[in-house]
């Protein structure tokens, strides 16, 4: 157009420093309108009242570190003219991905798999992992639901309730009582399945008032439902023993607890009793029931129902339109996803021994649903990435002491943890809406398998 | 009679308050159609801010009664350009960028927000509840009945009167701010075309920016109401609050102004109501059951227009 596109040197615009001076003005204004009552002062609770300490030089050193961010953006980054988007820049890197792409996940289960022998059996090492490995299955039941059907669901803690629920009331009240004491410490097996199936059918009772729904009105109630179930929780006193929770026993080795005991799982084996075989088994045991929700997805995408799915997440009328059932299929989405759930949250009974509804807030949904958007909504691998980041940040945050300095007296760097979590769900819908792993395997293609980058799939209105 | 006469006064207060934050989400709704999951943490940061202008101020119920409303008025000014700013900042950082992005997108960035505030607010100002000792006191006794346990006494607080009042008159500013100035008019015409409307020389982005300070300003009122009325805050009353808020909102009809303010009468009065004859642990599921019910089987509300799905 102009001569200055045919200059190569000529892609930046010439300081308007009158421009900049204004915008660091009118930063800082908010910046200070954003910090001054709440950073500046901070109210304690002493024994007598409620005193205010001022806290100045922290609104210094932050609002410094926002002009200085802004300036530097200014002159190195805003001024450059955007260049124009080159064609199929792309298509060697894609061509690296394709190569790589199928290892990736035995290459993550094999390391999964022989996990506890690297770690030398470190406590430490397995417990994270059994954490991460929770998380990975619960977000990936969600990413059937908001992944591949494209419902929002911010009540997915409620299934993950009911099925830890399940576990602990029917281990510790109405096994003993149908069937005598003998059965309890079968009861993590016989329940599992149960707890699944009941976690479905909430799944669908959830599901089928809320069919009508699309898009934010959908995730509004499903986050009421998931208030409502543990409010109950909390209430119903007489069923759910309230806010005290419920001890329940914890998982066995098919029938032997892991104690000291003479038929405790060391003695039966004549091994020494050590509580790390307890831990080496709920992480082959989580890890199973992970793998089992990854292959289970996997097939299900690959059948008509998992196609419905994915449909109907681009573009509900033109499903309609073609005579897909959208009933059954938001339904069968709902009911897998929170049965997922329901296996997740009788794991969780079984692994803390006590279930409480302290531990089925909203914010646990939100977590998931972190999970599964920083993961890129629908993709598998995504998942277990964002799982480790952000499980892993949370024991970082712990060791980042340097964080103190411009921390208020008294607060943790951990406490930093789910600000990060938030920031992260802002940051990634706005630079990468589509996730870290935007390329996408095609589940149906008419010669060859043709993979497509994210970016070029146009958005559907979920 | 007098018990429910009590509970219609605690009600209609209470309601107050969810109107006003209910007029936040209704107007964002009503002009980019995205839930601004964030709002009740902006009526958070109102209350907070509110708390700690309080605090500073020194100001106690035993100041007289000029004083303390001048001081009202400085802490309602300080914290609604507060949360403004907050809330403009929001729109800017996490909104603006995803008009065009798929459906979801505004929404989940939303949710990041509202944890975002939650977490800094109770990084800067701990996660215990902040009490205060009251500063609007007295109140007025309308009727008095004597009974075998003892007599019982219709209140009418000054605390009471005061949101009441000032929800009228806020109510009464808005509602001629929308409807007869020319900010009002750009508003009405972004809400039913952008495009039009920017073709006719309406910024629409500023008029984004307007909606969203005014939302603002209104929940931040509400939240030095809140504080005010219960006499304690923390950095996570604008959960309930905010879900409730949009109950308000939906149950009215999203979009519509007075509708936002006669939802949240509603449930305010489910909410007093539902805790004075039945279970007071059960309040809050009560309002969720009203929120499921109505976006059910009355998606548009009471005063909304049915919502036609286009291709």
């Amino acid at each position: 157009m102009t001569v200055q596109d045919t200059l190569p040197e000529a892609r930046t615009r010439a300081y308007d420093f009158a421009a900049i001076a204004k915008d660091l003005f009118g930063t800082a204004v908010v910046c200070l309108l954003l910090m001054v009552p709440i950073v500046a002062y901070k109210s304690i609770i002493t024994q007598y009242s409620l005193v205010l300490e001022p806290r100045w030089e922290t609104v210094t050193v932050l609002l410094l570190i926002v002009l200085a961010g802004r300036l530097a953006m200014h002159l190195f980054v805003w001024h450059r003219v955007p260049a124009r988007p080159v064609a199929s820049a792309s298509a060697p890197k894609a061509s690296l991905a394709e190569m790589i792409g199928p290892y990736v996940f035995p290459a993550l289960v094999v390391f999964a798999l022989v996990l506890p022998f690297i770690s030398g059996f470190d406590r430490r090492t397995i417990d994270l992992s059994i954490y991460i490995l929770t998380y990975i299955m619960l977000a990936w039941g969600l990413n059937i639901v908001v992944g591949l059907a494209g419902l929002l669901d911010l009540g997915y803690v409620a299934f993950y309730a009911v099925g830890a629920y399940a576990y602990a009331l029917l281990s510790t009240v109405y096994f003993p009582y149908w069937f005598g004491d003998g059965i309890v410490p079968w009861a993590f097996y016989i329940t599992l399945p149960i707890a699944g199936l009941l976690a479905a059918l909430w799944g669908v009772i959830l599901g089928f008032p809320v069919l009508r729904l699309r898009g934010d009105y959908l995730a509004i109630v499903t986050l009421a439902f998931g208030e409502i179930i543990r409010l109950v929780l909390i209430n119903w006193f007489e069923f759910t023993n309230g806010p005290q929770g419920i001890t329940v026993p914890k998982a066995t080795f098919f029938g032997l607890p892991f104690t000291a005991g003479d038929d405790g799982f060391a003695a039966f084996f004549g091994i020494e009793h050590d509580r790390i075989y307890f831990y080496i088994f709920l992480y082959y045991v989580i890890l199973a029931l992970a793998l089992l929700t990854y292959f289970v997805t996997n097939r299900l995408r690959r059948l008509p129902i998992g196609r419905a799915w994915e449909a109907l997440r681009e573009d509900e009328i033109a499903c309609r339109s073609l005579g897909i059932n959208t009933t059954n299929t938001k339904l069968t989405a709902f009911a897998i996803g929170a049965m997922f759930g329901g296996f997740a949250g009788s794991f969780f009974a079984a692994r803390q021994g006590f279930v409480s509804p302290e531990s089925f807030v909203f914010i646990e949904s939100a977590i998931i649903l972190a999970i599964v958007v920083l993961g890129g909504l629908g993709s598998q691998i995504g998942i277990v990435i964002a799982a480790i980041v952000v499980m892993g940040s949370f024991e970082l945050f712990r060791e980042l002491n340097f964080l103190k300095a411009i921390l208020p007296e008294g607060a943790e760097p951990s406490q930093l943890r789910m600000l990060a979590v938030g920031l992260g769900m802002v940051l990634m819908m706005r630079f990468r809406p589509r996730g870290f792993v935007t390329r996408r395997q095609p589940t149906v293609f008419l010669k060859e398998r043709k993979a497509v980058s994210g970016d070029l799939v146009k958005e559907g209105h979920g | 009679m007098e018990y429910f006469l009590q509970q219609l006064i605690n009600g209609v207060t209470l309601g107050s308050i969810y109107g006003l934050i209910a007029i936040g989400y209704t107007m964002v709704y009503g002009i980019i159609g995205m839930i601004n999951f964030a709002h009740g943490d902006v009526f958070m940061v109102g209350s907070v801010t509110a708390f700690l202008v309080v605090l500073g101020m020194g100001l106690t119920g035993g100041s007289g009664l000029f004083l303390i409303i001048l001081a009202l008025l400085l802490v309602a000014a300080i914290a609604m350009i507060v949360a403004s700013a907050y809330n403009w900042t929001i729109e800017r950082l996490a909104y603006k960028p995803l008009r065009g992005s798929f459906r979801l997108a505004p929404l989940i960035s939303a949710i990041g927000m509202s944890i975002v505030l939650q977490e800094f607010v109770r990084i800067n100002q701990e996660g215990r509840p902040k009490p205060v000792q009251p500063i609007v006191t007295g109140g007025y006794e309308l009727m008095t009945r004597v009974t075998e346990s003892g007599e019982f006494i219709v209140r009418l607080t000054n605390m009471q009167i005061l949101i009441i009042i000032s929800t009228l008159v806020l109510m009464a500013v808005f509602t001629t701010l929308i409807q007869k100035t020319s900010l009002g008019r750009a508003q009405r015409a972004c809400e039913q075309d952008q495009k039009m409307a920017a073709l006719l020389g309406i910024d629409v982005d500023r008029t984004i920016s307007i909606t969203f300070i005014m939302g603002a300003a209104l929940a931040a009122f509400a939240g030095l109401m809140f504080f005010l009325y219960y006499g304690v805050t923390d950095f996570f009353v604008g959960f309930l609050a905010g879900i409730k808020a949009f109950t308000a909102a939906v149950l009215g009809g999203i979009g519509s102004l007075p509708g936002a303010m006669l939802g949240g009468l509603v449930i305010g009065l489910i909410e007093t109501m539902w805790s004075a004859y039945f279970t007071v642990e059960y309040k809050d599921v009560a309002a969720f059951t009203v929120l499921v019910v109505v976006l059910i089987f009355l998606p548009q509300g009471l005063l909304g227009k049915p919502e036609v799905e286009k291709v």
